[in-house]
C-alpha cells in the first residue's frame, strides 16, 4: 500500500561560529514496503531518525532525495489536504498536540471542518460519536485539554485522527509519555480501532516490548538506515544482526533473578554528522570483522525479510551464525 | 564496562537485619502540601527502612508521592511542603531534630542523590570537573589537587575513557548516558552511605539505562551502600531490586523481597501493574492486556479506607473503613482486607 524507496533526509547543522556548515544524514536510503493492515512497528535508539522519517511520510517535510508512494502514486504530487484523509498522525505528547484554549469537540471536528465537510451540527455530532468511540463519553465534549488526564488527552489525540476516517494512522511514541496502567488502555485502544476500522498502523516506539505486542512487521533502524526487518515473532524469535540482538538483550522484563544485561555495545552512540565509515554500526559491534570499517554491507532480501550486516551477505555462501555474547549478573547478592 | 561475576545460584533467604546493618529508618513519615482547596496528603504514613549493602526499589505510576518521599527524606522539600514522621534516622541519627547546619553537613556528603534529568541537575556554566570536587572540597576541605585525583578516580569507575581531559569539559558537550554516568559519580565523591536514585534512568535509551542500571548495582555493592531507588518501570524493579516498595496515592500497599512480590502479588494495585505490561514471550500479541479502570483519587481533604477502592474489582463494603496491614513469611506486607487475591485475575473485557 505504501512504498518507500531509497529516502533520504538530510538536515544543515550550523557546526559553530564561523564555520562551514554541515550535513546530517538523518535518513538515509530508506526502503520500506507497509501492506493493508499492517502495523509496521519502528525501532531504534533516539537519534537514528525514525521520527524524521514518520514526518516525510506524514508530508509534513519533505524528502532529500527517493520518493514515498501511496498506492502507487506519488507522495509530492498529492495536495495536503488530499493525503490528510489518507494518512493521520498521533504524537507522542498529549499535552503538547492538543489546542488548549479550545473544547474537545471542536478539537476533534476541526479536521472536518478544514475539509468542509458537513454542517456545524453534523461535526459535533461526529465527532461526539467518535470521542465515544476512544473511549471518553459525552460529558467530556465541552471540557478543555487542561481538564483531562494524559490517557484522556492522548483518547482525544486518537479521536482527530480518526474523524476523517484516515486508512493510516502514523502513531510516533503514542504511550510514552503515559504510566503504564494507561498505556494499556491506550494499546487495547489502538488495537480494537484497528480491526473495527480496518486501518493500517506505523507504529514508531523505543519500548519492545509494546513493539512486540502490537506490530506485525518491525524494522530497526540505525543511524538512518534500516538494519533488518522482519515479521515481528520472526525477529523476536531469531534476531539476526548484532544491534537487533542487542537491543532486545537490554529490554528489562519484570522477571526477577535474571539481572541486568550486557548489551556489549560500549558506551557512545556516533556522532551522526561524522557517522563511521563502512558499517556505521561497526565501533559497537560486538561481531565486528576486518571489513566491517571499510565496505557498507548490501542489504541481504530473502524470505525472513531484511538484515544489513557482512554476517549476512547478500551473494550466495551464507556463513554459520557465531553467538552473541550477552552475560547477565545477578543483582541480589 | 567490566562483565561481573554472576551471584550465587539460589539467593539464600536474608537473616533478619542487625539493626547496625539500618542505615535510613522511616517511620509513620507524612508530607502534606498546602493548596488553595485545602490540604493534599501527598505521602502518607509510609514506613520503610533502607540497609546496607541492599537496593530497595519504590515503584508506583506519577503522583503517587514517590518523588516528595525522596526529596522528604533528603529535606529537599517545596516550601509549600511540610514533613511529620513518628521516626526518620539516618545511621541513628534523627534528621526531623537536626539542625539545618546538620543536614547541610549529610546531604551531598553521606548521603546522596541521582535525579531523573541530568542536564538538569548539572549546572550548564561550570565544568565537570569544578561540579565534581565542589561537594568534596565543601565538606571535606583538603586541596584541590586530593579532589581532582578523586575525581578522576570516580569518573574511571562509573565507565569514563579519558577522564582527566573530561573535567575540563562542559555537560553540554556530553551525551545523556555520559552525563548520567557524571551524575554518579558526583554522588560518589564523598563516600555516601545512602545513595537515593530518582528515576536514574528514564530519560535514557534502552541500550544506556541498561548500562547505567548494571552500573549502579555494581557500585552497590562493591561499596555496600544502601541505594533507594524511585521508578516506575517494573522491568528496572525487577532486575535491580532486593526488596520493592509499591506506593499508591501517597501509602505503601505493599512491600517485600522482590521475588515475593513478583511471584504473588498479594494487593490488587500490584497484580494490576503486572497486568498492564506487555512482556515479549508471555503476553500474547496482539491480545487485550490488564488495564486498571478508573483514575487516582484526589488526595486533597481527608482520606479514609482504601484509596483504590474505587478502582477495585474486589472491593467490598469493608474497604471503606480502616484497612489492616496483612503479612506473610518471611517479610511481605500488604494494606488490604484480603489474606490472598482470588485467583481469577484474565483481563476484564473491555
Amino acid at each position: 500500500m505504501i512504498r518507500v524507496s531509497a529516502l533520504t533526509r538530510t538536515f544543515t547543522v550550523a557546526a559553530g561560529f564561523l564555520r562551514p556548515k554541515r550535513l546530517l544524514h538523518a535518513v538515509n536510503g530508506v526502503d520500506l514496503a507497509i501492506d493493508r493492515g499492517d502495523v509496521l512497528g519502528i525501532v531504534g535508539e533516539s537519534g537514528c531518525g525514525k521520527s524524521t522519517l514518520a514526518r516525510m511520510l506524514l508530508g509534513l517535510i519533505p524528502p532529500t532525495s527517493g520518493s514515498i508512494a501511496i498506492d502507487g502514486q506519488d507522495l509530492s504530487r498529492l495536495s495536503r489536504l488530499k493525503l490528510a484523509r489518507r494518512l493521520q498522525p498521533v504524537f507522542q505528547d498529549p499535552y503538547s498536540s492538543l489546542n488548549p484554549r479550545r473544547s474537545i469537540a471542536s478539537i476533534v471536528a476541526l479536521p472536518l471542518e478544514v475539509h468542509g465537510i458537513g454542517t456545524t451540527t453534523e461535526r459535533r455530532r461526529r465527532a461526539i460519536d467518535m470521542l465515544e468511540r476512544v473511549g471518553l463519553p459525552a460529558r467530556h465534549a465541552a471540557s478543555t485539554p487542561g481538564q483531562l488526564s494524559g490517557g484522556q488527552r492522548q483518547r482525544v489525540a486518537i479521536a482527530r485522527a480518526l474523524v476523517m476516517q484516515p486508512e493510516v494512522v502514523i502513531c510516533d511514541e503514542p504511550t510514552s509519555a503515559l504510566d503504564v496502567s494507561v498505556q494499556a488502555q491506550i494499546l487495547n485502544l489502538l488495537l480494537d480501532l484497528r480491526r473495527d476500522f480496518d486501518l493500517t498502523y506505523v507504529f514508531i516506539s523505543h519500548n519492545l516490548a509494546v513493539v512486540e505486542h502490537v506490530a506485525t512487521r518491525v524494522a530497526v533502524m540505525y543511524l538512518g538506515k534500516v538494519v533488518e526487518e522482519a515479521d515481528t515473532a520472526d525477529l523476536f524469535r531469531n534476531p539476526r544482526h548484532p544491534y537487533t540482538r542487542a537491543l532486545l538483550a537490554s529490554v528489562l522484563t519484570p522477571e526477577p533473578g535474571l539481572g541486568l544485561p550486557e548489551t556489549g555495545l560500549g558506551l557512545a552512540f556516533p556522532d551522526p554528522i561524522n557517522p563511521p565509515p563502512g558499517c556505521t554500526f561497526h565501533p559497537r559491534c560486538p561481531q565486528r570483522m576486518a571489513n566491517c570499517s571499510l565496505q557498507v554491507p548490501t542489504p541481504l532480501k530473502d524470505a525472513g525479510g531484511l538484515v544489513a550486516c557482512h554476517l549476512y551477505p547478500a551473494s550466495p555462501s551464507p556463513r554459520p551464525l557465531p553467538s552473541l555474547q550477552t552475560s547477565s549478573i545477578r543483582t541480589s547478592s | 564496562m567490566r562483565p561481573l561475576p554472576p551471584g550465587p545460584p539460589g539467593t539464600p533467604p536474608r537473616a533478619a537485619p542487625a539493626a547496625a546493618d539500618v542505615v535510613l529508618d522511616v517511620d509513620g513519615l507524612d508530607v502534606d502540601i498546602a493548596t488553595g482547596q485545602g490540604t493534599l496528603h501527598a505521602v502518607r504514613d509510609l514506613t520503610f527502612q533502607a540497609r546496607r549493602g541492599e537496593t530497595l526499589c519504590i515503584v508506583g505510576e506519577s503522583g503517587c508521592g514517590k518523588s516528595m518521599t525522596s526529596l522528604a527524606i533528603m529535606g529537599l522539600l517545596p516550601r509549600a511542603a511540610r514533613r511529620r514522621a513518628r521516626r526518620l534516622a539516618f545511621l541513628g541519627e534523627d534528621l526531623a531534630a537536626a539542625t539545618e547546619r546538620r543536614v547541610n553537613a549529610l546531604r551531598g556528603s553521606r548521603m546522596a542523590m541521582i535525579f531523573q534529568e541530568p542536564m538538569t541537575a548539572l549546572n550548564p556554566a561550570y565544568t565537570i570537573g569544578n561540579q565534581l570536587m565542589e561537594p568534596y572540597l565543601h565538606h571535606r576541605g583538603g586541596h584541590a589537587d586530593e579532589a581532582r585525583t578523586r575525581a578522576i578516580d570516580l569518573l574511571e569507575k562509573v565507565g569514563i575513557a579519558s577522564a582527566a581531559q573530561r573535567l575540563g569539559q562542559y555537560p553540554h558537550q556530553l551525551s545523556g548516558g555520559l552525563r548520567q554516568r557524571v551524575m554518579i559519580a558526583m554522588a560518589l565523591m564523598c563516600g555516601p552511605e545512602l545513595l537515593i536514585a530518582d528515576e536514574p534512568s528514564t530519560a535514557l535509551d534502552v541500550t544506556i539505562q541498561a548500562q547505567i542500571l548494571r552500573l549502579l548495582a555494581q557500585l552497590q555493592r562493591e561499596l555496600g551502600i544502601a541505594m533507594v531507588l524511585i521508578t516506575h518501570d517494573l522491568g528496572v524493579v525487577a532486575r535491580i531490586a532486593d526488596r520493592v516498595a509499591v506506593m499508591y496515592a501517597g501509602e505503601i500497599v505493599e512491600h517485600g523481597a522482590a521475588s515475593e512480590i513478583f511471584a504473588m502479588p498479594h494487593h490488587p494495585y500490584t497484580r494490576g501493574l503486572l497486568d498492564c505490561i506487555p512482556v515479549p514471550g508471555r503476553t500474547a500479541p496482539g491480545g487485550r492486556l490488564g488495564t486498571i479502570a478508573g483514575v487516582v483519587p484526589s488526595l486533597v481533604g481527608e482520606l479514609k479506607g482504601c484509596a483504590f477502592r474505587d478502582r477495585c474489582r474486589h472491593a467490598q463494603p469493608a474497604c471503606a473503613q480502616t484497612i489492616p496491614v496483612l503479612g506473610a513469611p518471611p517479610g511481605q506486607r500488604w494494606r488490604c482486607i484480603l489474606e490472598a487475591l482470588p485467583a481469577t485475575v484474565a483481563a476484564e473485557p473491555a
